[in-house]
């Protein structure tokens, strides 16, 4: 028994059958106690006022916009070496979500930014990562898009994705190097002296759960949808051959 | 591999082969920016590494599709896939080929485009030199992208939508240097960050685009 | 030098195409695969040649000893007759190419562009490419396109030359070349099951 077995795509489709139920509603549950808990129920900032709360939106959209990130270069690398279809599938299914993160991570950053920085959009280095992040999104889904083959698609984006993250990475210092930024420093940190108070804390702690949850959720769903329209397109063959 | 860097150099230079039109698209990018900011020769002067950089990276990418896709079409690619030397050399050579073709000529004719936009007295030898040492990773990234989208009839934006976004790091450090160039500060700084990104792209890039070649000629 | 094929299996977009395909060629022999359009031959062809890995199976022979021909000649038309054979001479590791072009019956047009050439005088020009590689297994897919007769009767000439010194083809065409002495094989009974693809990624049983 070896945790490869859920690569099988039957494998994967029975075992993720029940869960994706589970993590919907977990994901729901933590998302509104999370919001409703900071959006209501936390004291102003004494200096940023009520703007502070979209922290509860903004951080953990710009955390998971990362991971996804993140997770689909493991799962590229696991396609590239191990040749686990449900795994090049799985990370083409969360180009999407981590691409709506970024989204979110860049509005949310957009609204704060107007009454704090006094204009919509500053050409901070981290929140220009994260329009650099979203570009890199569109340019390995569009290649996804563009290429007919499923196997060949999947080669070629995983390569794009290993490639992408090296200089994903060189973009952010670079960035760094270009604009030393006024963004704030890392809201939640184990070393950092200066941490936002448990107040603001615990309900964040929540809603990142629920991000967390609702990405789960949502790779999961998109995974199966991947793998029956790959099981539509094996059993065309199987007509068109017979 | 001698042999094919000759090859692509003659097909470059010979007729139909597209040599200059970069340098061309260069100048009407140069020349089209004053019209787009007015006259200002201070602004001018002040937006000039940026221009010259940017005008350099698009008049680059212009040409990017060539590298394989000719190639591609008349059978050449299979042939040379199957010939006694590495793809790996093969897209290395053909990176280097298409920098000697555009990335060379770019970086001798920058100066020239930066008096036409008034680019301040100390800023020349840092774009020279930026460029000459920036040019060569836009021709390796340029490479890998043409390499992932070889295999696609119209990958012209998709390749340009994939490569740009690679770009940014070079095009940072490319333009920061001359303008610490353009201020009189000194600008190693930039410029060694930027050599180290063209030795890392030539480094590691080839052996990305050939394992996408190998899946494109599948 | 011996081309053995056992057991193989090849894909093309996805799709197995051909299951179990195996033969044994000797130096000096030809074989000539036979089915009709669709059936898998360009694609086995360049899996021998080693452009795409095989699904299943073994090749027991280098791809470094294989040269491949196929519809596309891989000329450049701004470069003239010689310098594009010269090129893959040179790629090769060869000097010669005075033989190639005499087989081919294309000395006299040695100065003159590629884009200048008519369909067969490419064709022929392509398949010279084949002698100044120096490789001992010729892969030919319908190496005959676009050739006229006289033409035909001087590439079969160049081939039974080749399987002389030594040297195995395999080809797919559809026209008789004349070469008695060359193996058939019918691609047909090697068609994949319809199923073969789907066992392989095991989409076909993914159901809930």
């Amino acid at each position: 028994m070896s945790l490869w077995e859920y690569a099988n795509p039957r494998k994967f489709m029975a075992t993720t059958a029940p869960l994706v139920p589970v993590v919907s509603i977990l994901a729901g549950l933590c998302l509104a106690a999370g919001l409703v808990w900071g959006f209501f129920f936390t004291p102003d900032d004494f200096r940023q006022g009520s703007t502070v709360k979209i922290i509860y939106l903004h951080v953990p959209a710009a955390m998971m916009a990362i991971n996804a990130w993140a997770m689909m270069l493991v799962a590229s690398l696991i396609w590239l070496v191990r040749r686990h279809h449900v795994s090049a599938l799985a990370a083409k299914a969360a180009a999407p979500v981590g691409m709506t993160f970024t989204m979110i991570a860049l509005a949310t950053g957009a609204l704060w930014g107007q009454p704090m920085w006094g204009s919509w959009w500053e050409w901070d280095p981290r929140l220009t990562a994260f329009l650099v992040l979203f570009l890199f999104y569109l340019g390995y889904q569009a290649l996804w898009a563009a290429i007919e083959d499923p196997d060949s698609a999947a080669d070629l984006t995983s390569v794009l994705c290993l490639v992408g993250s090296v200089f994903a990475v060189i973009s952010r210092y670079a960035l760094l190097f270009w604009n030393q930024g006024l963004h704030q420093g890392a809201s939640l940190s184990m070393d950092a002296e200066e941490n936002v108070s448990d107040v603001f804390w615990l309900p964040l702690v929540v809603s990142i759960a629920g991000f967390v949850l609702l990405f789960v959720a949502l790779v999961l769903y998109r995974t199966r949808t991947e793998i029956r329209a790959r099981r539509l397109q094996a059993l065309e063959a199987r007509e068109r051959m017979a | 591999m001698n042999a094919l860097l000759l090859r692509d150099l003659k097909l470059a230079i010979r007729a139909g082969g597209g040599f200059g039109l970069a340098l061309a698209f260069f100048l009407i990018v140069v020349t089209l920016v004053p019209f787009g900011v007015g006259p200002d020769t201070a602004l001018l002067s002040r937006i000039a590494p940026g221009i010259l950089w940017l005008g350099a990276l698009l008049a680059c990418l212009l040409s990017l599709d060539r590298i394989f896709a000719l190639d591609r079409e008349d059978g050449s690619l299979d042939l040379l896939a199957t010939a006694p030397i590495p793809l790996e050399g093969v897209v290395a050579v053909k990176a280097l080929a298409h920098w000697l073709t555009t990335g060379l000529p770019l970086t001798l004719a920058a100066p020239g485009f930066g008096l036409l936009l008034n680019l301040a007295p100390g800023a020349y030898l840092w774009l020279t030199l930026g460029l000459a040492l920036g040019t060569p990773a836009l021709s390796v990234i340029g490479a890998f992208g043409a390499a992932l989208t070889v295999g696609l009839k119209r990958g012209g934006l998709l390749l340009s939508l994939l490569v740009l976004p690679l770009y940014m790091p070079t095009l940072i450090f490319g333009a920061e240097a001359t303008r610490r160039g353009a201020e009189g500060i000194a600008a190693s700084t930039p410029l060694a960050l930027l050599a180290a990104i063209s030795l890392f792209a030539v480094a590691l890039l080839p052996f990305a685009a050939a394992a996408a070649l190998r899946v494109n000629l599948r | 030098m011996e081309l053995k094929v056992s057991g193989l299996a090849c894909a093309r977009g996805g799709a197995i195409l051909l299951e179990g395909v195996s033969f044994a060629l000797a130096p000096g022999q030809a074989l000539v695969l036979r089915g009709p359009n669709g059936s898998g031959k360009t694609t086995l062809l360049r899996t021998l040649a080693g452009l795409q890995p095989p699904v299943a199976g073994e090749i027991a022979v280098a791809p470094e000893s294989m040269a491949y021909a196929a519809h596309a000649d891989g000329l450049k038309p701004t470069l003239t007759v010689a310098e594009n054979l010269a090129f893959w001479a040179a790629l090769h590791g060869r000097r010669s190419m005075a033989t190639a072009l005499e087989a081919f019956e294309l000395t006299e047009l040695a100065g003159r562009m590629a884009q200048n050439l008519s369909a067969g005088q490419k064709r022929r020009l392509g398949l010279a490419r084949l002698l100044v590689t120096g490789r001992p297994i010729w892969i030919l897919d319908e190496p005959t396109v676009s050739l006229d007769a006289t033409a035909v009767a001087l590439f079969a000439r160049t081939v039974r030359a080749h399987l002389a010194e030594g040297g195995i083809a395999v080809l797919a065409t559809h026209i008789d070349l004349g070469l008695p002495e060359a193996e058939t094989l019918d691609l047909m009974p090697f068609r994949a099951r319809p199923a073969a693809g789907a066992e392989r990624s095991g989409f076909d049983e993914a159901v809930e």
